[in-house]
């Protein structure tokens, strides 16, 4: 990047996480883990291998099986067995853990054999290190380039500048980074009144819809880093539409939800921000709200990555009322009927070519979009299939993996061009910029949607 | 609020499928939720009907036939010898890549593991590979693959009197794919057909592939190779590789993992959706309220429990595999409704001395009426709206008789339809 247009305290070429990094024994008390149940559980029938797109198209990735049940035991047997470097290769997508017929816990056991590699045998000071801790931190980034958006907007996708972050630190200049908005959803929720204005919508529809006024129907938003910083249309549709069922809605101190993170083995970066979330969440939690999230990555991460490798007060409440923005309204409410009894028009009224996001399938909302919409007078929603789009967050971001995320995205591009429409639609930002890239449409979110559909 | 629909299905494999498929063409509002894969990823992909009866007769040339000689318990016996042949055309209609719809009779087909099998169904893949088929064969397995060990294979085969030459060579895979490289690995290169190095030279894999056959082919008039050749397009990839080679080219059908298994599996859920049906995978059923009627069920995410309901439920959970049945010290019990399981009293008898004796546990699972409704310990109905189909059910021995594949569809077929209509 070039200085000359960089922000003062934007330096993309050291870890920018705004706090002072050391390296710490990530799991001090390895007692914590015992996955020995889970490696016991395998019997090696290789379902999860015929789930994993990464060993799909990389020759030298040995596949889930070998980097959950068997690289686990090895490590119990052999107290100088190093983790293979190959655990860095598995983009989290997690469509192993789906799989497994035994039950074994496949993502977790990934997710603390590259905590630890990262933590132990990854070299600080080495360029694929800082690269990756500055991708984990995405919302340290976002966050500095939302104070200036249209530099950063400009600076991001330079050239020269793109030439240089590939060479010097292996991110790919083959990709454009995503637009920061003018107004970050959360400026955008203060500007419009806060909460107090929400319990007032909420309280205005409730009267609408003849329920009692003072219904106990409240929601805290979890809406990410990306919806926060480059989307916030979602976000503004996630709360709309929850005000016309009548809710109020929330939108507590949040971080990063730490996906990102445990996908490069930053559980120690992972943690400080769980802990935020959890603290914020759990109170919430206590007086009776539900978080909902509109990413369902951040969803999945609160709901299972959470307790599943950290403990932290209150993660499992918290874990438990975590709901996905449209799956807590079709569990609490009649969506179908509404939809059914809704069309849109203008801006939404399209066909759209929907990719369930990996992430969205492991919590069973893969095919909630295309069975809700299927109804909806004016719109259209067709399913591209079940690949994975490729880019898995940070994985396609790397310059070494571009190609093979774009490999393993192909089948999807194939099956947008072939689908009737020209617009697309998913859940995961990181799925949507996959898409865009590889299709050139623009990506709408389900939310959006619904609130063409459900919001006057 | 709970998420509502006619009939619920609960259990994504052969037997769940084929039931929310027979509901949902029934006209009903369907949706199938399971939690894990189903076994047909670790299937052969075969349907098999029925190879043998329990007695170990067989091969057996026409299943329907032995149908009415199976024990009373069997789940044929419950649902008759027409709902069997009902079932089978309603997957025919519904997966229409499969073979052997022609005739009553079972096919013959060489198995990875070099013996003969009768089947009702088996994948287009495999039909130029039929053991009644009278040309010459040649196998070719992958060095790197050692579950199928080609020249063993063809021993084997000759051994079992089959009316061909057969012959075995084994070859490297084109391209540097790793030792332990997955079957999707090589169905992904060939379903892409993206270039390979070969001897510093870049081809497409289906070519490269092909020119690694040609040389060891002798007047051999058609070709094996194990069930690796493509997930997307399998008939692209086969006639290509025909075109190269001369010959005919057919799949073996292999072990777990099993990319026929996939295949079929993607065809049910391809044609399910079709049928209008809702499906979520990826979390349990795990509880239900009701008393002689199951009023809803509870699905399990991550500690919430999600209220589902419906008129008419099936329970499509597996058997001991699937987790549909399960055991501990005490004694066998089914896990979601907590149906009643007969089994010995006594652990010692739920097996044999031998490995492959005639295992009592082989057998176990729900007792039904004729209605495929489980039955309690007294011979009375458990609910008054569940059924039950695929190896949930007891009473019969699928890998004995070789018929896991014709009971789920036919069990699940007569479940789903009989759910749908009466939810009318
Ligand atoms: C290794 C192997 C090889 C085989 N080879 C052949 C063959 O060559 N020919 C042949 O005809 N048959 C074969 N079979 C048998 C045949 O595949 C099975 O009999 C048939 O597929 C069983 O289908 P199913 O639907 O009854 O059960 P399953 O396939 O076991 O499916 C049960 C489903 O229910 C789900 N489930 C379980 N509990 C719950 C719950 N609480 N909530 C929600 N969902 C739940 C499971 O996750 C699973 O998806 C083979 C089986 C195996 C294991
Ligand atoms: S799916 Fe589960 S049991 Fe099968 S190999 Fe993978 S981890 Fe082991
Ligand atoms: S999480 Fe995804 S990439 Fe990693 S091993 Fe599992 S299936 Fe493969």
């Amino acid at each position: 990047m070039s200085d000359a247009e960089t922000p003062p305290d934007f330096d993309p070429v050291a870890p920018n996480t705004g706090e002072e990094f050391e390296p710490v024994d990530v799991f001090p008390d390895s007692d914590d883990f015992d996955l020995r149940p889970g490696a016991d559980s395998c019997y090696k029938c290789s379902t999860c291998d015929t789930n994993c797109p990464v060993a799909e198209v990389d020759d030298d990735f040995p596949g889930p099986k070998f980097q959950g049940p068997e690289q686990w035991r090895l490590k119990q047997s052999d107290d100088d067995h190093e983790i293979d470097d190959s655990v860095m290769d598995c983009s989290n997508c997690m469509r192993c853990d789906n799989a497994c017929p035994s039950g074994v816990p496949l993502s977790q056991m990934h997710n603390t054999a590259r905590g630890e590699y990262v933590s132990e045998q990854m070299d600080k000071l080495s360029v694929e290190y800082i690269r990756n801790r500055i991708l984990a931190n995405y919302r340290t980034s976002a966050f500095l380039a939302s104070k200036v958006p249209r530099l950063a907007n400009f600076a991001m996708n330079f050239g020269p500048a793109r030439w240089v972050m590939e060479k010097t630190m292996g991110i790919t200049s083959e990709r454009d980074f995503p637009a920061f908005a003018k107004q970050t959803f959360r400026d955008w929720w203060a500007d419009r009144g806060g909460q107090a204005q929400s319990r007032e919508n909420a309280r205005a529809a409730r009267r609408r819809r003849g329920l009692p006024e003072d219904a106990d129907k409240k929601v805290a938003y979890f809406h990410g880093c990306y919806s926060n910083y480059n989307t916030p249309e979602v976000g503004k549709a996630m709360v709309r539409v929850y005000e016309e069922f009548g809710y109020e809605v929330v939108a507590p101190e949040q971080k990063c939800s730490g996906t990102p993170m445990f996908a490069n083995g930053m559980l120690d970066d992972a943690r400080r921000h769980a802990e935020t979330n959890v603290s914020s969440m759990s109170e919430l939690v206590d007086e009776g709200y539900h978080a909902i999230a509109s990413c369902t990555s951040c969803s999945m991460a609160l709901r299972q990555e959470y307790p599943e490798l950290f403990d932290i007060d209150g993660i499992d409440k918290v874990a438990e009322n975590t709901f996905e923005a449209v799956e807590y309204l079709r569990i609490h409410e009649d969506l179908k009927g509404e939809v059914q009894a809704a069309d849109v028009d203008g801006d939404l009224a399209e066909e759209f070519a929907y990719h369930a996001p990996c992430h969205s399938r492991n919590q069973g909302l893969d095919r909630q979009a295309v069975e809700l919409f299927r109804d909806l007078d004016g719109a259209e929603v067709e399913d591209v299939g079940d690949s994975c789009s490729g880019i898995s967050g940070t994985y396609g971001w790397k310059e070494e993996k571009y190609e093979k995320s774009m490999e393993i995205g192909e089948e999807m591009f194939e099956h947008m061009e072939h689908a009737e429409g020209e617009t697309g639609m998913t859940e995961c930002p990181t799925c949507a910029m996959q898409m865009e890239h590889g299709s050139g449409y623009e990506i709408r979110h389900p939310l959006e949607l619904l609130e063409a559909a459900l919001v006057e | 609020m709970a998420i509502e629909s006619e009939v619920l299905v609960i259990g994504g494999g052969l037997g769940g499928l084929t039931s929310a498929l027979a509901a949902a063409r029934e006209g009903a509002d369907v949706r199938l939720v399971s939690y894990k894969q189903s076994t047909l990823r670790q299937a052969s992909g075969l349907v098999d009907v029925l190879g043998y009866t329990p007695d170990g007769d067989g091969p057996l040339t026409d299943p329907y036939e032995a149908i009415p000689t199976l024990p009373a318990e069997h789940p044929y016996r419950k649902v008759g010898v027409q709902t069997v042949r009902d079932a089978l055309s309603l997957f025919d209609d519904a997966v229409p890549t499969y073979e052997g719809d022609h005739t009553d009779a079972n096919a013959l087909l060489p198995t990875h593991g070099g013996s003969i099998k009768p089947t009702a169904r088996y994948p287009a893949g495999a039909s130029a590979g039929l053991a009644s088929d009278t040309r010459d064969t040649l196998l070719v397995g992958i060095e790197e693959m050692v579950d199928f060990d080609a020249p063993h294979v063809a021993a084997h085969l000759d051994a079992t009197g089959v009316p061909f030459d057969v012959r075995g060579e084994t070859i490297r895979f084109p391209g540097d794919l790793r030792a332990d490289a997955k079957v999707t690995r090589y169905a992904k290169l060939l379903d892409t057909n993206s270039e390979v190095a070969v001897r510093g030279r870049m081809v497409p894999a289906r070519e490269a592939l092909a020119q690694r056959v040609n040389p060891l082919l002798e007047d051999e008039q058609r070709v094996g190779f194990p069930a690796i050749l493509g997930d997307d397009n399998p008939g692209a990839i086969r006639d290509a590789l025909s075109d190269h080679l001369g010959v005919d080219v057919f799949e073996v059908p292999m072990g777990p993992p099993s990319l026929p298994g996939l295949r079929l599996e993607d065809a049910l859920f391809a044609a399910l959706d079709e049928a209008g049906a809702s499906i979520e995978t990826g979390n349990p059923v795990v509880d239900f309220e009701g008393e002689d009627r199951i009023e809803k069920v509870f699905i399990e995410k991550n500690g919430a429990r999600i209220p589902n309901s419906a008129d008419q439920y099936v329970l499509a959970t597996g058997g001991f595999v699937g987790k549909g049945v399960e055991s501990d010290r005490e004694g066998v019990y089914e896990p979601v409704f907590d149906c009643h399981v007969p089994h010995a009293a006594d652990r010692y008898d739920w097996f044999e001395g031998e490995l492959f004796g005639d295992h009592e546990f082989a057998r176990y699972g729900v007792a039904t009426d004729d209605d495929l409704r489980p039955l309690d310990a007294s011979d009375d109905r458990e609910f008054e709206n569940l059924r039950a189909a695929g190896s949930v059910l007891g009473g019969y021995d699928f890998a004995a008789e070789k018929s896991g594949s014709g009971v789920s569809i036919a069990t699940g077929y007569a479940a789903g339809q009989r759910a749908a209509q009466e939810a009318r």
